[in-house]
């Protein structure tokens, strides 16, 4: 079926209805997979970043500084300018469209400390999270969500997106999936936003929701768009053991803390000064490295997350999700017991590479590909560098979605419709029948499990050019083994067995970019850890990673793109202690 | 331990009416219900179909009848259902196939109780005011999930396909309640319709029914006394 809007947006997450909010006047469509309150923006949990100063000084400055500092120098400062300043006027949108923001005493706009957030360029903490109560994401999606009802957008829901369509040098369709009825429909836009989210279900322990499959990158990736800086993923220190449930940064915000096995609160050791609040990367680092040395709790992968100090009433008040979550998954009571935690892989900092305005960049000169944007974690601005501070993706989504927004607003009053291709629907077509027709008798969720294994494995927290290697050739045979995937399920009628076979096809595209990334990149920074290159080289790699695909299955083709700075002699480069 | 899950199937595409499918499972007590499904799925019958998404409670998409009562599967521990688990789709909600419901209808009486903030005046340069007991006023309602949960529970909706059903309620309450919303009126006035409120028979099945710990009966009791007394003052 064919349909033409001014406007498609896919993925109805914060940073797409933030984008559809910003059309008043343009025919536009909202494409998901799932019903649009079902997005993964749903399950953060702690805050969004702005320096309102409710509770104490802060400034879009300091907040500016940390951003850089915290994605250790790998981030676009003048983005990260843009994100820092713009976060402020965002947090007021939002509560102006009704979000139920935590109070404070005069009534203003609650604020809690969030690691790597810190006052006066790196003196303490400061208190810049504004957060509803632990799922600040959950009240963004419903409010955003309202609002899209308010304004009376147009929603396809349960659709898949299954291609990228690019004529005469402009993006100008997407084809996609109508998951209830197997119907494929193309979608003539004159501008498309892909804000389709991550891929943390590459990893077996994850915090991510079964639909964070790498959608977007994978399939703008087969059409010849680099994913920049894919080896830089975040793993957030403290997931539910075994199951990778997330306990929000929130809970050491509050003042919770990490605990060894010999009942040390061992991260005042390694960061003298922000202790618990160091930046993501560091903690797992640190967890990790107590593990390695026997004092993981009993000798085994685990370490605890302690809230008992904090009383039953912040806990309860405060952190009620979160409490919710290891009572039903762990048995464990948080006020009274200590929470058995492991790194969890969360976040995607890289992503399809963009500008300030969500205008997708296809190469080291920064050359747009017209009417394609993307924003949220399927984009890479890059506002989180080598690593993510916590609250800065709700941050992201609202800033670089509203942005997204506007752009596109513009554009489709400058430009008309490209022509579409000839065939729009073949691509689409030939892998829905393909998965249909196989009788290679390869299963799956065998190719899944193996890849996640691997990822864990290999292209964790720790990595070195051994296990990437390993790491690399088990893709490549599982990219070859993929394509024997065999389906019980011959229906059109909402065949999951189908969805999930594609997925896995986007998972597999966004884990070969990230280990060639990592494999590539011979020095540690942010989140990517390499235990032989264990020093940040900024004479050599002070720069972004883009990734292609290559011609044949499991080619791929890297290319590098300066990281851009400002003059100012606070912003440069220096080592990263906290 | 090994567990029978016992699973409703239809596929009105292949299949004239549903039936029974009887799984057997080896599953870990701490395993989620999800997990014995996935297990399904991806290991015996890849056929079998039904919606999940966080696996962790806040999505809202695996909401499914767990031995007569509604459930988001990834909330349920194996521990918890038996040695034999019967799962069917929600009632109240037309099967699309297996466990799937079709939402549509849930989704548009949601929109219909104007779920979202009005207000007339101009918007202040910061944030407008309120303070910690107003925002605690209306704290319960802003957990919903819109799972559906409670609305597949509730005998009224089994009666009458065009009640507007908890959750909208429970999200009308939201905005009814919320001191910087303005639109408490013309809500009030759509509850107040023959579809609206009144059909509550205070069965409770939906309070029971919520993952999210919403005293949803106590929410439709308060719109009620709001539309008695005409306003939420006394209410």
């Amino acid at each position: 079926m064919y349909h033409k809007f001014d406007v498609v947006i896919v993925g109805a997450g914060g940073a797409g209805l933030m984008a559809a909010m910003q059309l008043p006047n343009a025919s536009v469509a909202v494409l998901t997979k799932v019903y649009p309150t079902r997005s993964h923006t749903g399950a953060a949990q702690g805050g969004v970043a702005a320096a309102l100063g409710n509770q104490e000084e802060d400034h879009w400055k300091w907040h500016m500084y940390d951003t850089v500092k915290g994605g250790d120098y790998l981030v676009d400062q003048p983005a990260a300018e843009i994100l820092s300043r713009e976060a402020i006027d965002a947090v007021y949108e939002l509560e102006h469209r009704g979000l139920p923001f935590n109070r404070t005493q005069d009534g203003r706009i609650d604020q809690r400390r969030f690691g790597g957030h810190t006052r006066n360029f790196g003196e303490g903490p400061v208190r810049r999270s504004c957060y509803a109560a632990d799922r600040t994401g959950h009240m963004i999606l419903q409010t955003m969500y309202q609002s899209a009802i308010k304004n009376q957008v147009r929603f396809f829901n349960e659709f898949l997106v299954l291609d990228l369509l690019i004529n005469e040098d402009r993006a100008c369709a997407v084809v996609a999936m109508e998951i209830r009825s197997g119907e494929i429909h193309t979608f003539h836009a004159k501008s498309i936003l892909f804000a389709t989210g991550g891929y943390g279900r590459a990893w077996r322990v994850t915090s991510n929701a079964f639909a964070c499959m790498g959608d977007g990158m994978s399939i703008a990736y087969r059409r010849g768009v680099p994913l920049q800086d894919m080896e830089m993923y975040q793993f957030h220190p403290t997931g539910i053991y075994k199951v990778g449930v997330l306990l929000s940064e929130a809970a050491r915000g509050e003042g919770g803390k990490v605990l060894n096995g010999q009942s040390e609160y061992f991260m005042a050791r390694y960061m003298p000064t922000l202790k618990d609040l160091a930046p993501r990367d560091i903690v797992s680092r640190c967890i990790v490295q107590e593990i390695k040395e026997g004092r993981g709790v009993d000798g085994k992968d685990y370490v605890y997350l302690d809230l008992r100090h904090l009383g039953a009433k912040v806990i309860t008040e405060k952190l009620p999700d979160i409490t919710d979550f290891a009572r039903n998954y762990l048995g464990v009571e948080p006020i009274t017991e200590p929470v058995p935690i492991q790194p969890t892989a969360h976040y995607a900092m890289g992503g399809i590479p963009t500008d300030v305005d969500a205008r997708v960049v296809v190469d080291a000169q920064w050359t747009p590909l017209p009417g394609f944007y993307a924003a949220g974690e399927v984009a890479c601005v890059s506002v989180h560098g080598a690593n993510r501070l916590g609250t800065n993706s709700l941050v992201d989504l609202i800033v670089f979605g509203r942005r997204a927004g506007k752009h596109m607003a513009k554009f489709i009053a400058e430009n008309d419709h490209a022509p579409l291709p000839s065939e729009p629907e073949a691509f689409a077509r030939e892998q829905v029948e393909r998965l249909y027709s196989s009788t290679g008798g390869e299963a799956a969720a065998r190719v899944r499990n193996e890849m996640q294994s691997e990822m864990m494995e290999h292209v964790f927290v720790e990595r070195t050019d051994k296990g990437l290697r390993h790491a690399l050739d088990s893709i490549a045979g599982l990219q070859e083994a993929y394509r024997n995937v065999q389906m019980q399920d011959k229906g059109k009628r909402f065949n999951t067995e189908l969805v999930e076979a594609i997925e896995l096809g986007f998972l597999l595209d966004c884990a070969e970019a990230t280990i060639h990334g990592a494999l590539a990149r011979t020095e540690s920074r942010g989140a990517h850890y390499r235990l032989d290159y264990e020093k940040r080289d900024d004479a050599n790699w002070l720069k972004h990673t883009l990734a292609y695909k290559g011609t044949k299955t499991h080619d791929v083709r890297l290319d590098y793109k300066d990281v851009v700075l400002i003059d100012d002699p606070v912003f440069k480069p220096k080592e990263r202690k906290y | 331990m090994n567990i029978i899950v016992r699973i409703k199937r239809y596929d009105p595409e292949q299949e004239k009416k549903p039936y029974w499918a009887e799984y057997s499972v080896e599953a870990d007590p701490i395993d989620r219900l999800l997990d014995a499904l996935n297990m399904i799925k991806w290991t015996m019958d890849g056929t079998l179909t039904y919606r999940r998404s966080c696996a962790h409670g806040v999505c809202g998409s695996d909401a499914m009848r767990v031995n007569g009562r509604n459930r988001l599967a990834c909330k349920v521990l194996i521990r918890d259902v038996g040695s034999k688990v019967t799962i069917e789709p929600m009632l109240g909600y037309p099967v699309i196939k297996d466990l799937v419901v079709d939402m549509d209808q849930f989704f548009e009486k949601y929109k219909s109780v104007k779920p979202y903030l009005i207000n007339h005046d101009n918007e202040p340069g910061t944030e407008r005011l309120q303070s910690q007991e107003q925002r605690e006023r209306y704290d319960e309602g802003t957990k919903c999930i819109l799972c559906g949960a409670c609305t597949g529970s509730c005998p009224s909706i089994w009666g009458n396909a065009d009640w507007v059903g908890p959750a909208s309620i429970v999200n009308a309450h939201r905005f009814i309640f919320d001191s910087r919303d303005q639109g408490a009126a013309e809500r009030l006035q759509i509850l107040g319709k023959r579809d609206g409120v009144w059909r509550c028979r205070t069965i409770f099945n939906c309070t029971d029914a919520c993952p999210r710990g919403i005293p949803v009966t106590d929410l439709i009791e308060q719109v009620k006394r709001a539309i008695v007394y005409g306003g939420t003052d006394e209410a």
